[in-house]
């Protein structure tokens, strides 16, 4: 059918309307808002903006914040590929329970999630009370962001690994024993390979997620300047200082981060597909 | 060999995997929460009701429903109207559409609160404005309803553009040759078609809304019974040393998120079904 320079005609009505009311709604929620963020950051000097980034609470913050959400995204990457791999190959009793609970991390309101993990994780909480003898202090410090990031990020990995695992072709793994290969080497030869790019996904969405979050954090971190406080909640302290300009500064580097990071996941995502029509 | 597949793992590095991956579920998903009822019952059945009944938790619930129902509805709305545009019909830079929908995703929550202070707060752009005319939207209501809004945005545009997409344009173009209209074909073919994966995005938006704490938290000012949410009042609460209280509402909220988690459960074995019974429909030979 034919149409103009823009769309292709078709005999469903309703085209014109839907878009319509779906881009004056975007426009208005999202995308005008945003850009605030940068016309806001344009309104000061670039010496007063550069300042905004890279003074030292500001380096400290992205140290914590990009260093802890590395960290978490490591964690979960690891132990994200062992439940996968757990739920999608092995039986045991309560799966679908297990299963189920998975998705907890993002159902639990963050802030609800962030003074359980305090309180577990005090030192007169049921973990804290045993760690702290140990000398391992994880409420109020680095460590405690690294847990609630962890726990934020933990159905990423999964979610992305487990249907790969779950379709892989367990013929393939059949034919590389029979031709001599022990369980290591088929793992790491023939089931690695095929998972790595869902892996890869599923860890850059958990850092993405990692990096913005703060309700969880907000909590345990215990958010001491220099030490202990990620960008998100520099930005509000900012914010409660009343210097809207660098909020905003703080806020286009978190951007330009996480849009580059989302990036990434897309060109992965279509890298993963391609490799899996290629099969 | 014993004759069992290669493919599958000796029974004791099964049993020492899922051993490994259950304890890390336990420490970090099932901990947290027992911890979460374990400390709002540790006073007592009658302080965990007193900590529910107070006027001021009341009013954050009543807060939440009012900001989740309105970001759910514009939302939902949406999402249909989106998917319908995305879904049925060739247009340029489609793609690049989809990608603007899923922009609210990678953005911080607190930058989603910070985008409406710089808009609309008392030194934004239409700050004056606003405060001439004696309109409130920062530290007000309508702030908490569109930063909800905003981080909810993508949740039913997102599971109904792929499925729709999967659907085609068959069923819709058979009714409206029928001599149906185009709300009809919408409301008789397109919903009916899409229902599961409609609820599925709304439990998912819902579950998302009445949680969400950091974009909120900017735009909200704190004010008790005013414009405080239920996650709000737990920060509020567990910053004034009321634990017990603070874990009463987390619990209210914990239970929520159970609910959905259950809900999501039972509605992916129902889109599985609907998935597969459409496969057969779509090659009767198979």
């Amino acid at each position: 059918m034919k149409g103009n320079w823009f769309h292709q005609r078709s005999i469903l009505p309703g085209f014109w309307p839907s878009l319509g009311v779906s881009m004056l709604y975007l426009s208005l929620v999202v995308l005008v808002p945003l850009s605030a963020i940068f016309l806001k950051s344009a309104t000061v000097s670039w010496a007063d903006f550069w300042a905004a980034i890279s003074s030292p609470a500001a380096l400290a913050s992205y140290k914590l914040s990009f260093g802890a959400s590395f960290g978490a995204a490591l964690v979960n990457a690891l132990f994200g590929f062992l439940v996968a791999w757990v739920l999608a190959r092995y039986h045991f009793p309560g799966k679908r329970f297990v299963d189920a609970l998975i998705d907890l991390p993002f159902a639990l309101p963050t802030a609800v999630a962030g003074i359980a993990l305090t309180s577990l994780y005090s030192e007169n909480g049921w973990i804290g009370r045993r760690l702290v003898p140990l000398g391992i202090h994880v409420a109020f410090t680095p460590l405690g962001v690294l847990v609630a990031l962890v726990f934020i990020g933990l159905p990423f990995v999964v979610r992305s690994v487990q249907p790969v695992l779950e379709d892989a072709d367990l013929e393939l793994e059949d034919a590389a024993a029979s031709l001599g290969a022990n369980r290591w080497q088929t793992f790491i030869k023939v089931i690695f390979p095929a998972v790595r790019p869902a892996l890869l996904t599923g860890f850059a969405m958990a850092f993405a997620r990692a990096l913005g979050e703060y309700g969880s954090v907000v909590f345990i971190s215990g958010n001491m300047p220099l030490r202990t406080q990620i960008t998100p909640v520099l930005i509000v302290s900012r914010l409660m200082q009343f210097d809207y300009a660098g909020a905003a500064a703080l806020a286009v580097v978190m951007l330009v981060a996480s849009f580059a990071l989302l990036l990434l996941i897309n060109i992965a995502g279509s890298y993963s597909r391609r490799y899996m029509e290629a099969r | 060999m014993n004759g069992r597949a290669a493919s599958k793992d000796p029974a004791v590095l099964q049993w020492a995997l899922t051993l490994a991956a259950l304890a890390f579920l336990a420490v970090f998903v099932v901990l947290p929460l027992i911890n979460i009822f374990g400390q709002a019952f540790e006073k007592g059945w009658q302080t965990y009701v007193a900590a529910l009944t107070d006027p001021d938790a009341l009013s954050a619930i009543r807060l939440t429903l009012l900001a989740t129902g309105t970001a759910v509805a514009c939302n939902l709305a949406f999402g249909i109207a989106a998917a319908w545009a995305i879904a049925k019909f060739q247009f340029r830079g489609k793609n690049i559409l989809i990608t603007l929908i899923d922009l609210p995703f990678a953005v911080s929550p607190v930058i989603a609160g910070l985008i409406y202070v710089l808009i609309f707060g008392a030194q934004g752009w239409m700050g004056e404005w606003l405060d001439a005319h004696d309109i409130h939207i920062i530290f007000a209501v309508p702030g908490i309803v569109l930063a909800t809004t905003f981080v909810t945005f993508p949740f039913v545009a997102r599971e109904l553009i792929p499925l729709m997409q999967s659907q085609g344009t068959e069923e819709e173009e058979a009714a409206l040759s029928l001599g149906a209209g185009g709300w009809q074909v919408l409301w008789r073919v397109t919903i009916p078609n899409i229902k599961w994966s409609l609820l599925y995005g709304v439990v998912l938006c819902t579950a998302r809304a009445m949680g969400e704490f950091g974009a909120v938290s900017v735009v909200s000012g704190h004010i008790r019974g005013l414009t405080n949410t239920m996650p709000l009042q737990v920060e509020v609460l567990y910053n004034e040393y009321n634990f017990t209280a603070a874990f009463a509402v987390a619990s209210l909220l914990a239970l929520l998120a159970l609910a959905s988690l259950t809900a999501k459960t039972l509605l992916e074995f129902q889109m599985r079904r609907a998935a597969a019974e459409q496969a057969v429909e779509g090659n009767p030979e198979a």
